[in-house]
């Protein structure tokens, strides 16, 4: 039965790499629900986020608890300040000038990481003794990094639930997605939700950042172009805009690159990743959860 | 205007013959520094990709960032050509283009209904299969690239092929086919209503512009020796972007002085890879918040420009007929 | 035989019915009012008209052809015309700009000619350029041709809109509100030009207006609608008359419109 052993091993590790995908796709879904922007930058703020993990487990001896809501803290405020210089100016101009605005951000903390930390990747250090739970006469395993990425995820993903459907903010961010306008006529806070809501998106993204340098156990300063990317196809394969649509493609998306890596060849994931993309924008450009909306004439 | 030689007409030609004949000259008497010889017919080259993403992204708003999958297919295709199958440069340099084209309708023809951000991010996601599809073909070298491509590309190839691309997509924007093409970056419900088959001028348009970036790629491939798939990747379509972005959405000369300064600048911060790449992102994100229409917006640089800003007018329709 | 109709027409979107069993027939030359409260489906008619939306079900019957789910600009070249309630010229050419891409369909020259640009280029191009020019002249809009449209005031902008949707040279032109935003004077103006262009194109003309005045002195007929269901037609008096369209939109509506 090797067949079934590649089968659940690739399961296995696709669902905690869905995870990290999942926590990454919120904060496109987020943002784009309530700006109608493809944060290109987001993947980036991932990579702060490992690093800020990574400095603080190593360099102010950190535990691991601590250093995540370090890093999350930081890209809170990372996503706030970047909505405010950089996409706050341009909230009434083209949504392509937005884009080209959020690729020049993405390039900026690329490069920018890559002079402040150099380019070489740093090994990320193991904060969780290495054992396995296994399976099937040891054929099968999953790791101690692989539950707690599990784990953290579904946290993660439980309290963001809680906060957008039972907290003011929630409410609020809701609000605005659907009519910003009227939002602000039932005396929203535009401004703050939208902070708020970049903060929140940011946050998860960093959390995904220390995530994946345990399971990877390394980072680099364009660690977040690829992942930044694929969890971009998985919001929109969930349907861009949906929150539960970004857990579920991004689970979705972690299990088919494990499938094709496992079945196939690990080069061909990426090309696999995008040909998902296109044709889910060609077929059903409103994702799994998406809602239709026509253009009005 | 209807003289086919204006004054206007008469001065261009002068001085690209005096542009042209002097750079040439300088390099049969070995007066030219190589690097500076590099650069020229590196922007040459570059011009040939900025005013090609223009036709799609400035002129017919289509927003496409995967330009450099279009190089790449021109490239590889035109050096297993000449390389693989013996064939003439000339011939490989169709072959690459052809092949480009090809490929850009068969992408356009289901993404172009796609729209904005979307129809970016497919681009994206094409640019980057190519490369992909680089990677795993072993044919041509696959990651550790494609080695022993003859040097071909000279300055004369270069300045006339990026000469004709200027003169072509210039023609092309200034007629009818053109203005069906600026109609859909207008509105593209209105153009259609108008009687204007808006997928066939988007597709059309696309398919042009992987034509020339195919032929730039060719010229790249004959010139480098090297064919690497990760030369090819989404950084490259930024460049072109930014230099599109700069110049001016809409804008041939403004591609043109964009792609001649930023080459410039890629040569002067060369030993800083990374501090260029930090300049450019602040120069996307400044344009954009500060003159989202870029320098020159969609306006055309003549030398009748100076002549009413000497006389203070605004709204200069320059390059109105 | 009528030029244009329209047989159980039905439009819904998601759960809403925009229009239920829409019946209409047009014969050459009339000059016809659709009336109704906002929201009614008036411009989901013309939208399904010019091909932009498909409908639900029916089928519209056009000069004797059936143009149902045609694509938009297939159908402008089958003769049908519109101008937007929110007016959408390309507002970054010039004004002779955009009546000369209404001429596109009918160029002759390829790309290959274009790019070249050999003499039958030229002459064809000069050509279209003169015959845009004149039919400028015709809407006084002559001395505006380099202007870039956004730049004209609200007013020309409309009639650069009403002069680039006949520029197709249609049969029909669906005009939706174009009074809106206008004052009195140009009501006026604009009633008179649309009654002129009628004759002078040979037109048929459908017009959705909220203004009373404009649509009870111009139109021979009309029809109202009212939740996508047509709940009256007629001439002038009849409608006036007629108390579901009183109850649905006209109360407060005709006084205004018999003192004028």
């Amino acid at each position: 039965m090797e067949h079934m052993q590649i089968f659940f091993q690739q399961l296995i590790n696709g669902i905690s790499l869905g995870s990290i995908y999942a926590l990454i796709a919120l904060g496109y879904t987020m943002v784009y629900g309530i700006i109608k922007l493809i944060n290109f930058a987001h993947g980036d703020i991932y990579m702060v986020g490992a690093y800020v993990g990574f400095f603080a487990i190593t360099k102010l001896n950190m535990s691991f608890i601590p250093a995540l809501v370090a890093s999350m803290l930081f890209c809170a405020l990372l996503g706030i300040v970047i909505e405010r210089m950089a996409y706050k100016p341009l909230r009434n101009a083209t949504r392509i000038a937005a884009l080209i605005t959020a690729i020049g951000v993405s390039l900026f903390l690329e490069y920018g990481g890559i002079l402040i930390v150099s380019p070489q990747p740093r090994a990320f250090p193991d904060v969780f003794p290495m054992s396995k739970l296994t399976f099937f006469d040891g054929k099968v395993y999953m790791t101690n990094q692989q539950i707690v990425i599990f784990l953290v995820a579904i946290i993660l993903m439980i309290l963001l639930q809680y906060i957008v459907h039972r907290t003011k903010i929630g409410k609020a961010m809701r609000a605005v997605s659907y009519d910003q306008d009227a939002a602000l006529l039932m005396g929203i806070n535009v401004n703050t939700t939208i902070s708020a809501t970049f903060a929140i998106g940011s946050a998860l993204a960093g959390a995904a950042g220390v995530l994946v340098g345990i399971y990877y156990t390394s980072i680099s300063p364009l660690m977040g172009i690829i992942p930044g990317l694929k969890a971009f196809v998985a919001a929109v394969l969930g349907g861009i805009g949906s929150i539960p649509g970004a857990a579920v493609g991004g689970l979705l998306m972690g299990v088919i690159e494990a499938m094709v890596s496992g079945y196939w060849s690990s080069t061909l994931r990426d090309a696999v990743a995008f040909g998902i993309l296109i044709l889910i924008l060609i077929i059903k450009p409103t994702g799994i959860f998406g809602k239709n909306i026509r253009e009005k004439v | 205007m209807k003289k086919m030689m204006n004054k206007h007409t008469i001065i261009t030609i002068i001085v690209l013959i005096l542009l042209y004949g002097s750079v040439q000259a300088s390099i049969l008497l070995e007066t030219i520094n190589p690097f500076y010889q590099l650069n020229l017919i590196l922007i040459c080259i570059n011009i040939i990709l900025a005013v090609s993403l223009n036709l799609i992204n400035g002129f017919t708003g289509q927003f496409s960032i995967g330009h450099a999958g279009f190089m790449a297919i021109g490239a590889y295709t035109s050096a297993i050509m000449t390389v693989k199958l013996g064939q003439s440069f000339p011939l490989a340099i169709l072959a690459g283009a052809v092949a480009a084209a090809i490929v850009g309708f068969l992408i356009g023809l289901p993404t172009l209904r796609l729209k904005g951000d979307y129809l970016a991010i497919a681009t994206l996601g094409f640019g980057e299969i190519i490369k992909v599809l680089f990677v795993n073909f072993e044919y041509v070298g696959g990651a550790s690239g494609f080695h022993g491509i003859p040097h071909i590309t000279t300055w004369t190839w270069v300045f006339f092929i990026a000469l004709f691309t200027v003169v072509f997509i210039r023609n092309f924007i200034d007629s009818s086919h053109g203005r069906a093409c600026i109609s859909i970056r207008e509105d593209e419900i209105a153009a259609e209503t108008m009687g204007i088959n808006t997928t066939k001028y988007k597709v059309m348009a696309f398919t042009i512009g992987a034509f020339f970036a195919g032929t730039a790629g060719a010229l790249f491939a004959h010139y480098f020796y090297i064919l690497q798939p990760s030369n090819f990747g989404f950084l490259r379509s930024v460049d072109y972007l930014v230099m599109v972005v700069l110049g001016g959405l809409g804008s041939i000369t403004g591609s043109i002085l964009a792609a001649i300064a930023l080459t410039i600048l890629n040569a002067a911060l060369q030993s800083v890879a990374e501090l260029r790449m930090v300049i450019y992102s602040l120069l996307l994100i400044v344009i954009m918040i500060f003159r989202p229409q870029g320098l020159m917006g969609n306006k055309e640089f003549s030398l009748k420009m100076f002549k009413r800003l000497g006389r203070g007018e605004k709204h200069g329709s320059v390059g109105n007929r | 035989m009528a030029l244009l109709a329209i047989g159980n027409l039905n439009m819904a979107f998601g759960g809403l019915n925009a229009l239920t069993n829409f019946n209409l027939e047009l014969n050459s030359g009339e000059l016809v009012g659709l009336i109704g409260p906002n929201g009614a489906g008036k411009t989901t008619v013309f939208n399904i008209l010019t091909g932009v939306y498909a409908p639900t079900a029916g089928t519209i019957i056009f000069n004797d052809e059936n143009i149902t789910g045609l694509k938009p600009y297939i159908i402008t070249q089958r003769g049908i015309a519109r101008t937007f309630q929110n007016i959408r010229l390309f507002s970054n050419l010039s004004v002779l700009d955009n009546v000369r891409i209404a001429y596109h369909p009918n160029v002759k020259y390829g790309v290959a000619s274009a790019v070249t640009r050999i003499p039958s280029f030229h002459i064809e191009e000069d050509a279209l350029t003169q015959k845009a020019i004149d039919f400028l002249k015709i809407f006084s809009l002559e001395d505006k041709m380099y202007e870039i449209a956004k730049n004209l005031p609200y007013g020309q902008q409309r009639r650069l809109e009403i002069a680039r949707a006949l520029a197709t040279q249609p049969k029909l032109l669906l005009l939706d509100e174009p009074a809106a935003g206008m004052n009195p004077q140009e009501t006026h103006d604009l009633m008179n030009l649309i009654k002129w262009i009628r004759s002078q194109f040979n037109l048929t003309i459908l017009l959705i207006e909220h203004d009373m005045s404009l649509v009870m002195g111009a139109c021979e007929r009309m029809y109202v609608l009212d939740y996508g269901i047509v709940i009256a037609h007629g001439n002038p008096t009849e409608i006036k008359a007629n108390p579901r369209v009183i109850e649905a939109y006209l109360g407060e509506e005709v006084p205004n419109a018999k003192n004028q």
